[in-house]
């Protein structure tokens, strides 16, 4: 063994001390769970069952042939696909509108970011409250402007999209905050610089400076938002509970049923699986995101 | 306007007011830069040169007086209709363009209809592949010429410094503008590419035969490279002269405190009414036709003086010796005076004389400096120069 | 002004109101309706104002008529419980990543990164049936203990101690500091806007989260309070929208109001996190 010095080997063991607990919750937490899940998946077991049989690849056959399941992911990639382009879009356009405020920037910039910062099962609720039918300020608005009378939660057709707007209304401050700090961060002298170049109209700014400079942002901002959208289930439970008739069933939700309603585990197992395989395909595509942006600075 | 041999386009900046908030950064600037000339705004940070330099490109606007370029009033154009080209500090290059990229965007912007800059869109116009070939060719020919032609390909972040202020200077370049003007271009460059950055600056401005405007804090970088100078000061011009204008004959205290380093001696004293000024012990023949007790101030540029025999014939000052510094072909000598308070003043000689001088036995910890008159200056309470009325024989 | 950007800005205003309008609706709402007497709730016509002050019977109701205070309470051992060890943990491991050269740090790193795409979804199910196997479930150590890693934390805190000067670090070694102290009275210190930002995106995560508390408990008196306003909701249902109101607004009024006052620490913390 190579002499180390005192340094080194001070390093060495206070580096090993401090790195134990972080480790050890990484292990318990994170690993060893993981390994459990794969294990799961190719059982049959049952929270309380006696007998636990391997079942290989049954539950992913499984999934494959559920309708439920198959329609929570046809439920999950329609919310996605409604809520991030107009979240993504939504607060890029809103930070623009923002970032050219001087005295106002602060007022709009609380009001949008209050929806991120609220209990969602409570503001689920007032939602809920603000829909009935009945009750809630949103018909009679919605009659007065000579429509018919709706019913956006119970309708099966409409509910999708009415949790897909509320999951918006809760997004799109997030993503307005991360989108100033991207036109924040983007030098003056560029604008001044295409200014003396000939950009003289708002489309020659955007497309030569703003947009490419924001590039990194709005990448990171596309895989936060479909991660979080991908993850819908605190508006499901208390405004929906997957229906009507399953319109609203989501990955989550199922994943929660069938987990701990039913506690049939190695089918739920095999679902979260499933799950983690998007979200690894997403972590992919912001990794490749990470190594472009260290190209541009 | 005058225009110069070339038909370079001036610029004429009258009655130039700005305030920021309560602060008035300039307070009526009135300059006239020469078609062709190199001028150069210096002035210690936050004197308004900057300001002054985005006002000519249009990107400040001023609060009161007119900007004309080549004879015609500019203040109601955009910065692009001005034609003129802008070098910044941070060079303000796009990290996401190649390098050709950057140096064809000026082009692009001018040549295309705004339809055919725009993403998809462009693709339907027939005549933008042919347009793009000739912008192609002139950014290739301005990158062979600043060699940079191998870089063509790179983005910014893959360039040295050194490479980046090039491609900035190819961006300018490339439009063939009427003016161009510099933000400090080399304050973020190390010390030997600044250096060698300032000739190639001087060489392009003899080649490109158009007006500079050059705005630095550096003085070497104004006395090295410019036609004239603008020293500025609280948003007022002190004085526009050419370098040695402002090394020879500063108009103020400020001026000759601010231009030649090491920095001019400057020594307090008091007119004796007699031709001299008296500063405690020693008595300096510069001061003609001064009312006697005068409180005045006498600036000598450190090379003005040298070791001398202590019976020189001529004004000499009692030094004590702190510190002598050997710069090779230079010697600075740091001294104070024990005749006025204590005073500091540098003397700058060269090799040749400190080795003469040291073997005659004139440095010692005691020594006595004579002050040559050509380097002598004299500033009133108020910091205005005296004009001076040499004494006959006073070398 | 000229008249094209004084329409520009009339246009972008009236787009900015707009949306503000709709963003702030569900709190006006909730606000408007917690103040606002039951008859009214139930009746026909929308005046937005009420007829007179109702909220001290509407919260009064929501604290004394339900599990409401004592969700509250456990919010606030919950989330201060999961914060205290996620920042006596990831602090020096993060100080570890960042500064000191060990066996396996690369490792640990790599898992780190692993371990920001996994939300708690996924180790959930072993989780609980490990929580049921050792008879933790309904406690507050299952509500807690899966939150004491915080790889984000840990990315976070060494991303800070990564731009932390060395110089500062040697001389306090040569001053004779030990790395322990120097991790708390040197490093930790220097972190604070760091931990700020952490702690309150930390609570804020925690006192909002419906997923696992949905999961691990069952009675109510270990409710948090996502669980608590669901519960209320529940019981409540066709019944007092007054008082459900302020119940919404008791449980969202803390993290609006914790959000208010470190709002600047918030965003710079949404900054670090990779945008930047």
């Amino acid at each position: 063994m190579r002499p180390r010095s005192p340094q080194a080997r001070s390093e060495a063991r206070w580096g090993a001390i401090f790195a134990a607990p972080a480790l050890l919750l990484i292990l318990t937490i994170l690993l060893a769970p993981l390994a459990v899940l794969v294990a799961l998946s190719v059982t049959d077991y049952r929270l309380g069952a006696i007998t636990v049989r391997l079942v290989g690849l049954d539950n992913y056959a499984a999934l494959l042939g559920d309708p439920v399941f198959q329609r929570s992911l046809r439920n999950t990639f329609l919310y996605v696909a409604f809520v991030l382009p107009a979240a993504v879009f939504g607060g890029l356009g809103v930070a623009l509108l923002v970032h050219a405020r001087i005295r106002t920037r602060t007022v709009y910039e609380v009001i949008y970011f209050l929806p991120v910062t609220s209990t969602l099962v409570a503001m689920a609720t007032v939602w809920q409250f603000m829909l009935h039918p009945t009750l809630g300020p949103v018909t009679p608005l919605w009659m007065n402007l000579g429509f018919g009378r709706i019913d956006l939660l119970n309708d099966p057709d409409l509910a999708l999209g009415t949790l897909a707007l509320i999951g918006l209304w809760q997004l799109i401050g997030f993503n307005m905050v991360l989108f100033l700090a991207g036109l924040s961060a983007i030098p003056r002298e560029l604008y001044e610089a295409a200014a003396l170049d000939g950009a003289r109209h708002a489309p020659d700014r955007f497309l030569r400076v703003t947009w490419p400079m924001l590039g990194p942002t709005t990448m990171f901002v596309t895989v936060t938002s479909t991660v979080t959208a991908f993850k819908v289930f605190d508006t499901v439970v208390v405004l929906t509970r997957g229906g009507p008739l399953g319109a609203t069933e989501t990955l989550l939700y199922i994943l929660y049923l069938e987990g701990f309603q039913y506690f049939r585990m190695g089918y739920a197992a095999a679902m979260t699986v499933v799950l983690l395989v998007f979200l690894a395909g997403l972590s992919i595509l912001q990794a490749r995101v990470i190594e472009r942006k260290v190209h541009y600075a | 306007m005058r225009k110069s041999e070339e038909g370079a386009d001036g610029v004429a900046l009258a009655g130039i007011v700005k305030s920021f908030g309560a602060t008035r950064v300039l307070d009526g600037i009135d300059l006239a830069i020469e078609g062709g000339e190199f001028l150069t705004l210096v002035g210690p940070s936050g004197c308004g040169k900057s300001t002054l330099l985005r006002i000519i490109a249009g990107l400040e606007t001023a609060d009161g007086g007119t900007v004309a370029i080549g004879g015609r009033r500019v203040d109601h154009l955009r910065p692009d209709e001005r034609d003129v080209a802008m070098v910044f500090q941070s060079y303000a290059l796009y990290p996401h363009m190649t390098v050709a990229g950057n140096i064809a965007t000026p082009l692009e912007l001018r040549r295309l209809t705004l339809a055919e800059r725009l993403p998809l869109v462009r693709h339907l116009s027939p005549r933008r592949p042919r347009v793009m070939r000739g912008i192609m060719a002139e950014v290739r020919a301005v990158a062979e010429t600043l060699q940079i032609g191998h870089l063509l390909d790179r983005r910014p972040a893959q360039l040295s410094g050194g490479q980046r202020q090039r491609v900035a200077l190819g961006r300018a370049m490339v439009r063939r503008p009427r003016v161009f003007l510099m933000d400090e271009p080399l304050s973020n460059l190390d010390a030997a590419l600044r250096v060698h950055m300032r000739s190639e600056l001087a060489e392009l401005h003899a080649r490109l035969g158009i007006t500079f405007v050059y705005v630095t804090h550096d003085q070497v970088e104004a006395m090295t490279m410019s036609s004239r100078v603008a020293l500025m000061d609280r948003g007022r011009i002190l004085q526009l002269g050419t370098p040695s204008d402002l090394y020879d004959h500063p108009a103020t205290l400020a001026v000759a405190r601010f231009i030649g380093s090491p920095p001019i001696n400057l020594i307090e004293g008091e007119s004796d009414g007699a031709g001299g000024v008296r500063i405690d012990g020693a008595r300096l023949p510069i001061a003609q036709g001064v009312a006697g007790g005068t409180r005045v101030t006498v600036g000598i540029r450190p090379e003005a003086l040298h070791p001398a025999p202590p019976r020189h014939d001529g004004p000499v000052l009692r030094a004590r010796l702190k510190r002598a510094e050997n710069l090779g072909a230079e010697w600075l000598l740091h001294a104070i005076l024990p005749d006025s308070a204590g005073t500091a003043v540098v003397a700058r000689i060269t090799a040749a004389e400190h080795e003469a001088a040291q073997r005659a036995g004139l440095i010692g910890e005691e020594l006595a400096l004579a002050v040559s008159a050509s380097g002598m200056h004299l500033f009133g309470a108020d910091g205005a120069r005296i004009a001076v009325r040499r004494l006959a024989g006073a070398a | 002004m000229s008249p094209s950007r004084l329409i520009g800005r009339i246009a972008a205003h009236t787009v900015l109101a707009a949306g503000a309008v709709v963003m702030a609706a569900p709190f006006v709402w909730m606000l408007l309706t917690s103040i606002r007497p039951p008859e009214e709730v139930f009746g026909a016509v929308f005046d937005p104002i009420p007829s007179r002050f109702a909220g001290f019977e509407n919260y009064g109701q929501a604290l004394t008529a339900s599990n409401l205070p004592r969700a509250m309470l456990n919010g606030v051992i919950v989330c201060g419980g999961i914060l205290a060890v996620q920042l006596m943990t990831a602090i020096p491991a993060a100080y570890a990543l960042a500064r000191l050269s060990f066996r396996g740090r690369e490792l640990l790193f790599a898992l780190v990164l692993f371990g920001l795409t996994i939300p708690i979804q996924v180790p959930a199910l072993p989780l609980y049936i490990a929580f049921a196997n050792l008879r933790l479930l309904d406690t507050y150590f299952a509500l807690m203990a899966p939150f004491f890693l915080t790889v984000f934390g840990l990315f976070l805190f060494r991303q800070f101690f990564r731009t932390y000067p060395e110089e500062i670090l040697q001389a306090a070694r040569l001053d004779g500091m030990g790395e322990f102290e120097i991790v708390w009275r040197i490093a930790a210190p220097a972190a604070l806007p760091a931990i700020a930002a952490f702690s309150v995106f930390s609570v804020v995560a925690h006192w909002n989260d419906l997923y696992w508390p949905l999961i691990v408990i069952t009675s109510s008196e270990r409710a948090t309070p996502a669980l608590g306003i669901l519960a209320f909701r529940d019981a409540e249902t066709g019944g007092n929208y007054g008082a459900l109101m302020a119940a919404a607004s008791l449980i969202t009024g803390p993290m609006i109001a914790g959000f208010l006052a470190a709002r600047r620490a918030f965003v710079r913390g949404i900054t670090m996190t990779g945008v930047r």
